[in-house]
């Protein structure tokens, strides 16, 4: 094979930011000794974080990160989605809606008023949402920031032809695999590992300090099967024993991934009890 | 018994023992406090070990605390038995290589080492030998677990004090280590009785001219690990074990603990003898390669009870039951012996605090027919 051939063969990847942080997208640049390979294996056609040779479409894959929150991004996403065959969501904010899908919950008005010396020009909507809720995703890659392994696997597996599949166990498994000891049964510290999707490599509870869930929910995945993390018994233990009051109970759960069930339905629950 | 099995050694000199494991080419791993519990770290001094410190247990809680004593094993345990150093967390097991004819494996054996770990306690050493009987099977023998344990040479400590969530005396288990160790200590104030309980651990004694325990020194270590036993507030009824569990497969308290239960793998994970697992390969980008290894998996995920499209453990209640029914009932079945050794971790490190001693009894009782609405849910 000639080398032009191979060079038509790699899929063509394109990267897409809404609204986000841009770490994700760091993510990618971060994978450092794999960037070589991953270059050599993939057509990296549009990327601006990266790059300002920016190429068009169609591509084979295009990696999405951030949320909805402007009706111009609303209809951008629908133009992305036409130019791509796998369309792949990266982190909390594409995933789950993101941390700033804490407006869902707020007058985002007063905050327009109380933010912005000349609140006429900001035009946003009043809601923060994940990608899915737009267009059909193929993939979910979930974090706070993403895990950059779990990229690289999913990317391989697309190259090769398999679909991707990544574990959705809790954090626990993985905190126990590499002997963290649990910072919730130890220190009585309100960890939301055992309701949490492992990818992370159990970072937090590495470091002694409680997992907050920006994998979000264990296993039930929105579109696929599954069970619902037990985020019921986990917020009575919560109260009950570590003594955390209402309001605190809501806030472990309205974090980074707090827009999506059962995180949300568990923070409205006790939302009630305030 | 001859003064080579059986001796005194100051407490202050439990360093000589260290240095003679050391001298014999053994890497040593004794409990270290961190993070408010002990795990198992490589060591080089006795200053290491948890000296005064002691941990108390309940459902779903573990605290230290120092007492200020020169006790060096105060503490009973912390989260891993012996089970990390046998069956390891994660194994590499295979590197496959895509070649013309297909693919070439070659397996990823660990490297032999020898280590020495102290102060591993009865529940512990019951369960490698339950593991023992699992992994070296005569039929189907783990390479990989084999390799490991050849090198393992256990200091046991003999329990002299109960938490609450210890059961091992209704397990018939411990709370004094019956076999299985190289070495056994009872600690008893300022003096440590050693006796050997292996070739390997006649082997380290000889070196040491120990003076032979004395009858008051003996007669004290065994009292005090009798009420050890004595002073254990949870027990275990074994008695209708297996049969009455499988017949209380339809009982309502399946549906009540599937409520508490958070199905996060804790207590699978913290079980001496549990011992499934999961395969996980990482290719390479060059689709030329790919590395095969075994990772510790649980019977509480998803894909543990996925088969050919279907999870045939879909719920919390299917997974809790299994876990159990297992551990408890089918386990003596399976291998002759109960899965569980009355160690208590599963109690102390569920996060929810479910005791498993406490739903059997329940599970024992007959149970109260479930209200309409759920006896519906259960049929579904």
């Amino acid at each position: 094979m000639s080398k032009r051939e191979a060079q038509r063969e790699r899929p063509r990847v394109a990267v897409f930011k809404f609204a986000s942080c841009d770490g994700c997208q760091l993510s990618i640049l971060n994978l450092e000794d794999d960037l070589l390979a991953l270059g050599q294996a993939l057509d990296i056609a549009h990327f601006p974080e990266a790059s300002s040779d920016m190429k068009p479409g169609p591509y084979d894959i295009a990696l999405v990160e951030g949320s909805i929150t402007t009706a111009e991004d609303a209809h951008r996403i629908l133009a992305v989605r036409q130019q791509a065959k796998v369309l792949i969501t990266i982190g909390a904010c594409a995933t789950a809606g993101g941390i700033q899908a804490l407006r869902n919950w707020a007058d985002v008005e007063a905050f327009k008023q109380a933010v912005y010396p000349s609140p006429e020009y900001i035009q946003s909507l009043s809601t923060s949402t994940p990608i899915s809720e737009h267009i059909h995703v193929d993939f979910e890659l979930w974090g706070c920031p993403i895990d950059k392994n779990q990229l690289l696997r999913v990317i391989t597996d697309l190259v090769v032809g398999v679909q991707p599949r990544l574990p959705g166990d809790s954090v626990c498994l993985e905190c126990k695999r590499r002997g963290h000891v649990c910072v919730l049964v130890a220190k009585g510290i309100p960890c939301l590992g055992p309701v949490t999707r492992t990818g992370c490599g159990a970072i937090c509870p590495g470091m002694g300090r409680d997992c907050y869930g920006c994998f979000g929910p264990s296993e039930g995945e929105r579109k696929g099967p599954g069970l619902p993390p037990n985020t019921v018994s986990l917020a009575t233990r919560f109260h009950r024993e570590l003594q955390l009051i209402p309001v605190e109970v809501v806030r472990r759960f309205r974090g980074i991934n707090g827009s999506v069930s059962p995180f949300r339905t568990e923070s409205e629950a006790w939302e009630k009890k305030t | 018994m001859t003064s080579e099995m059986h001796g005194a050694l100051a407490r202050a000199d439990l360093q000589r023992l260290l240095d003679a494991l050391s001298a014999k080419g053994y890497q040593i791993v004794g409990p270290t406090v961190r993070e408010g519990s002990v795990v198992w770290e490589t060591i080089s001094s006795v200053s290491e070990l948890p000296i005064g410190w002691r941990d108390q247990q309940e459902p779903g809680r573990y605290r230290l605390e120092q007492t200020g004593a020169q006790e060096i094993f105060g503490v009973v345990h912390g989260p891993q038995s012996l089970k990390p150093f046998v069956f390891a967390p994660r194994e590499p097991l295979l590197q496959i290589t895509r070649s013309k004819e297909g693919f070439t494996t070659s397996p990823t054996l660990p490297q032999p080492e020898k280590v020495a770990v102290i102060g591993a306690r009865a529940c512990d050493l019951a369960g490698l030998a339950i593991q023992d009987r699992i992994f070296l099977n005569e039929t189907y023998r783990d390479p990989y677990y084999a390799t490991r344990r050849d090198g393992l040479f256990v200091v046991a400590v003999n329990c002299t004090r109960s938490l609450q969530t210890c059961f091992c005396a209704s397990m018939e288990t411990g709370p004094r280590a019956k076999c299985g160790y190289d070495l056994a200590l009872t600690e008893v104030d300022d003096r440590l009785l050693v006796e050997a309980g292996s070739e390997a651990g006649r082997d380290i004694l000889s070196g040491f001219s120990l003076p032979p325990a004395s009858e008051d020194l003996a007669g004290e270590a065994t009292r005090r690990i009798e009420s050890c036993a004595e002073n254990q507030v949870r027990r275990l009824d074994r008695s209708r074990l297996p049969h009455a569990l499988y017949e209380a497969h339809e009982h309502p308290r399946w549906d009540e603990v599937a409520g508490r239960c958070l199905a996060c793998t804790n207590c699978t994970m913290v079980c001496p003898t549990c011992f499934c697992h999961t395969v996980e390969e990482t290719p390479d980008l060059s689709h030329q390669h790919t590395a095969h290894a075994r990772l510790w998996g649980s019977c509480f995920t998803q894909e543990h009870g996925y088969i050919n499209g279907k999870n045939i453990r879909p719920t919390i209640k299917d997974r809790y039951r299994m876990w159990l029914t297992h551990k408890l009932a089918s386990w003596i079945d399976q291998f002759s012996t109960s899965g569980c050794v009355g160690c208590g971790r599963c109690i102390t490190w569920c996060p929810v605090g479910i005791d498993l001693t406490e739903e059997l009894s329940a599970l024992l009782t007959p149970g109260v027919q479930p209200p309409i609405d759920l006896q519906h849910k259960i049929g579904t």
